[in-house]
């Protein structure tokens, strides 16, 4: 056997599987992949202790440009299968990566019920608001009157919004990015590696086949300062090179955008972003372009007691395992027949 | 007969009462599903088991979880066979019937054996109540009972006279019946009271009043049978113990046998244990036992869903440890989608399905066979996998460990069948010492030399287990068909054929990993050989025991693994002139053994939720020699 030792510290690179990337040229989940393999390394993962597990869809081909252990299962079923893992395992660094219809449409219950149970895991929930795979049909993002091959006329459906499903699911950590964004991404797939818990990140992609510049309303650089309000907890809720922020709307329950020097508004009038804050949280996500900025960042971040439990004091010795499973196996009521008398 | 030592702490039924031996016995307490009838039912198997007789049980209770009060549908029953001989089956019709209520009497009486003997409870027999039953006259009066013996008791009252001094309200007092009851039944058979009492105190001891006023209730039926003994109303039986092994016994039902081989076939290989599962009738108490067993390294979950269940064990097996779910035919076929994955990842996986009457909702609390054909080919693609069967509540144990070993040896899901019948019912087993069960433990890969997740091991295909957090060994599996050297995606035709090639190669030469096929009764050629799988195993064998008794040239042989099938299986079938298979279903083992052996086999088939009765099996012998 040859002795294999282990780099000291691994680089973006290690991180890169032999395996020929096969997303079109273009697309937005080449920005992800380098993205996520930057963090890696930066947050000092290994190869060797890392997992990613996916469904089915453009996202899901994720694990195998990944050089960590992986895992390419079926269509929305990552969360379950990456909660097998993360159970047997607790000591293994678990990812999700998922879609818009893998996570939300057909895999949406147990998306719930991972961040419900607050599963230690990372989940990447790639939102393109189209189904690139089977070649385009709309998706439980898509916004009303998304003209595609299944809805011609336009879809009549209200969409699901990611990060507020994530919220009001239970999740911990809800955070959102844009796939190009490649600062602020790898900032937030940090963030969320450091959080204890399920950790959800809804990041903004870009389909450049089927659903192209869908997000160009507040991904265009002529707009990104107007329309992206990037939030960070302590500080104000600016924008627009901090010229405009966030105040609730006096008298209401309501969040209205504000000019800082216009009508005396001054930044003292400006809300100051409480990652800890579940009904602010909601109300970010909640914004939407094109009368309000898209909320970006880490919206909600309040860790709680998490799955797997720390095991309990005095793991079991495999040892001593023979002897209790016989004590228990005689737990309760027993008789004995003893050895026939000889006639 | 041999003589046979009485069990320690046992005595002999006293000298004074006259008492008819039997070679066995069938009982049925019915009652209402308040009345309390499982419980007597099963203290009066843990005194029979106590007294070395073997036994086998079965509780029938309704879909309904709280039934209208005195209604037939809210009839809940409890059936034991004992005996000094081996038991088989839980009994066909009843020698005793014990009816606390008209609507008992009205459900269960028509199964009681053509000139046993009714007990019943007359102070339950009020107009109001029989015509809840759906009785138009009472039938303790006119000539419903006419064919057997009736004992007429008024158990109501004499049970309030019994607890009357310690002051209890009429509602708890009357609660007290069914100790009474089983007082009188401990009479009749010649069972001691004492660990019942014991008992008592402690399932009652934060009410000290309650426990008091049910062994009063308790030994006060047993008094009134000793009464009556003297008049010769009652009679009383005795039955002697029965040849069993030597060795320490408890009794299991089907669902904590499984639960328990699943525990020691894990230890067996040396995995961790995690089993996902979602609620469903019958299937959930395999799930209720495991989850109490943390502290045997067990983890549970129970998921959102059965495929969340499916997929979270296959993720837990991709992890390394042994991952098992757990379901019912409904559950099933939510999980086919997952378990074809875990054939193309050729990951070790254990799923139990204890079957239920189908299609659909069905019948969720009775039994049927109907998933054998579910289980060996209810996949999309050509997705190959081992399935056993088990025949018995003590047999779930052994099938539960054989499971797990063919699991990880070939790196496939195993289908476990029982059903709804196997799962609930109980049977003396004798407890083993793990540290004498074979072992085979598990080498997960470790060498990172020359590694690939689909090089296969020569002799039994299997790939390697390279599990997650292995220095070296990182890589990538999916549902995507994988390339037969390094398991990379792979859309190759040629890599495609050969991939499933070898799937299927790697299940059939399980068959040289697990026994021979033998018969399990008579000769191993002749004119008729019984063919069974799974809860049949009972009414067959029983059946076959006494044709064989009578000097019928008829054999019976029982499958345990029914893919890969023995290797030896169609050999055996040809030296028959006929065979016959006998299950719960409309022919799917039938089907397959014709397909696969050219076989002109013959169908006994039934679908009424029932297990067959060992007279439908005896008839349809003689119809045949």
């Amino acid at each position: 056997m040859t002795a294999v030792t282990p780099p000291v510290s691994f680089v973006p690179k290690d991180f890169a599987s032999d395996q020929e990337v096969r997303w079109c040229p273009g697309c937005g989940d080449y920005a992800i992949l380098k993205a996520t393999q930057k963090a890696l390394a930066e947050v000092g993962a290994t190869p060797d202790n890392t997992v990613f597990v996916s469904g089915i869809g453009c996202s899901s081909r994720f694990p195998y440009y990944l050089a960590t252990y992986g895992f390419h299962t079926i269509h929305g079923r990552a969360p379950a299968v990456a909660t097998g893992v993360k159970l047997a395992r607790p000591d293994l660094d678990v990812w999700i990566a998922t879609g818009d219809g893998d996570g939300l449409s057909i895999g949406g219950n147990h998306l719930l019920h991972v961040l419900r149970r607050n599963v230690d895991l990372q989940i990447l929930l790639f939102n393109n608001e189209i189904y690139g795979l089977t070649k385009g049909q709309y998706s439980p993002t898509s916004h009303r009157g998304t003209r595609s091959p299944s809805s011609p006329h336009g879809t009549q459906e209200e969409p699901v919004s990611p990060a507020q499903f994530a919220l009001g699911a239970g999740g911990r950590f809800v955070a959102r990015a844009i796939d190009t964004q490649q600062k602020q991404l790898v900032g937030i797939l940090k963030a969320a590696h450091a959080h204890r818990g399920a950790s959800f990140i809804e990041v903004f992609q870009n389909c450049v086949v089927y659903n192209d510049n869908v997000f160009a309303a507040f991904t265009e650089r002529a707009v990104a300062a107007e329309m992206q309000l990037w939030v960070a907890h302590g500080k104000p809720l600016l924008f627009a090179n901090g010229t405009r922020g966030l105040r609730l709307k006096p008298g209401t329950l309501m969040l209205e955008t504000v000019t800082i020097g216009e009508a005396g508004i001054t930044e003292q009038d400006i809300l100051i972003h409480d990652q800890t804050s579940k009904p602010l949280a909601l109300m970010l996500a909640a914004l939407q372009p094109p009368t309000m900025p898209v909320a970006l960042g880490v919206l909600y971040c309040s860790p709680t007691a998490c799955l797997p439990l720390a095991p309990a004091e005095g793991a079991i010795d495999p040892a001593a395992l023979p002897q209790r499973i016989d004590a228990a196996l005689h737990r309760g009521d027993t008789w004995t027949i003893e050895s026939r008398a000889s006639t | 007969m041999d003589q046979i030592n009485p069990p320690v702490g046992s005595q002999q039924p006293r000298p004074t009462v006259s008492r008819l031996p039997l070679e066995s016995a069938v009982v049925r307490f019915a009652g209402d599903s308040g009345d309390g009838i499982q419980l007597i039912g099963n203290r009066f198997a843990i005194e029979t088991a106590q007294s070395g007789n073997d036994l086998a049980t079965f509780p029938d209770f309704p879909a309904e979880i709280r039934a209208p009060v005195g209604t037939t549908f809210g009839v809940s029953a409890f059936q034991i066979n004992f005996g000094a001989r081996l038991i088989k089956t839980s009994g066909d019709a009843p020698d005793v019937l014990v009816a606390l209520n008209p609507a008992a009497l009205k459900v269960e009486l028509p199964n009681l054996k053509r000139g046993g003997t009714v007990i019943v409870d007359t102070g339950s027999f009020s107009e109001r109540n029989l015509r809840k039953a759906g009785y138009a006259g009472n039938p303790l009066t006119d000539s419903t009972l006419s064919d057997g013996r009736t004992i007429e008791i008024d158990i109501s009252r004499l049970t309030l006279e019994a607890v009357k001094p310690l002051g209890l309200s009429q509602h708890d007092a009357l609660r007290c019946k069914n100790m009474w009851v089983l007082g009188l039944l401990y009479w009749m058979y010649g069972r001691e009271r004492q660990s019942t009492i014991a008992w008592l105190g402690k399932r009652f001891a934060s009410d000290p009043l309650v426990a008091e006023a049910n062994v009063a209730a308790l030994n006060a039926g047993h008094a009134y049978g000793e009464t009556s003994e003297v008049a010769g109303d009652i009679t009383a039986f005795s039955v002697a113990p029965a040849p069993l092994p030597p060795g320490t016994y408890r009794s299991v039902t089907g669902a904590d046998a499984l639960a328990w081989g699943l525990i020691v076939g894990a230890h067996s290989a040396r995995l961790k244990l995690f089993f996902a599962s979602y609620p469903i009738t019958p299937a959930s108490p395999v799930l209720h036992l495991l989850a109490r067993q943390s502290e045997l390294g067990v983890t549970t979950l129970q998921a959102e869903d059965e495929i969340a269940a499916v997929c979270a064990a296959i993720g837990a097996s991709f992890a390394g440890a042994l991952g098992v779910t757990s379901s019912s035919g409904p559950g099933m076929a939510l999980k086919s989608e997952a378990i074809s994955l875990a054939v193309a990842a050729e990951l070790p996986l254990v799923i139990l399905n204890t079957q239920r009457a189908g299609p659909s909702t069905g019948l969720p609390t009775k039994t049927e066979q109907s998933d054998l054909n579910q289980a060996l080919y209810g996949r999309h693609g050509e997705a190959p996998l081992a399935v056993l069967a088990t025949r018995s509540p003590a047999d779930c144990f052994d099938v539960a460990v054989e499971a797990v070993r063919l699991a990880v040896r070939a790196m496939t899901p195993v289908i476990v069948l029982s059903d709804g019948y196997i799962g609930n019912a109980t049977q003396a087993w004798r407890v083993p010492a793990v540290t004498d069960l074979p072992e085979f433990p598990v080498r997960q890969e470790t060498n990172p030399d020359g590694f690939s997740p689909y090089a296969r091991d020569p002799e039994t295909l299997s790939r390697p287990w390279a599990v997650p957090g292995t220095p070296g060994l990182a890589h990538r599996i999916g549902g995507i068909e994988r390339d037969y050297e390094t398991g990379n995606i792979s859309y190759s035709p040629e890599n495609h054929q050969r991939m499933s090639d070898v799937r299927a190669e790697k299940i059939a030469r399980l068959a040289q990993a697990i026994p021979a096929q033998t018969v399990a009764l008579g000769p191993d050629r002749g004119r008729l050989a019984l063919v069974g799988w799974g809860s049949t195993y009972g009414p067959i064998n029983r059946a076959v025991s006494l044709a064989l008794e009578h000097g019928d040239a008829v054999s019976h042989i029982h499958l345990r693994h029914l893919s890969p099938l023995p290797a030896n299986l169609g050999e055996l079938l040809a030296g028959f002139d006929r065979v016959l298979v006998v299950e719960g279903n409309n022919g799917q083992l039938r089907a397959l053994l014709r397909s696969q052996y050219l076989l002109d086999a013959e169908g006994l088939n039934k679908m009424t939720g029932r297990p067959f009765t060992i007279d439908e099996v005896e008839r349809a012998i003689r119809d045949r020699l």
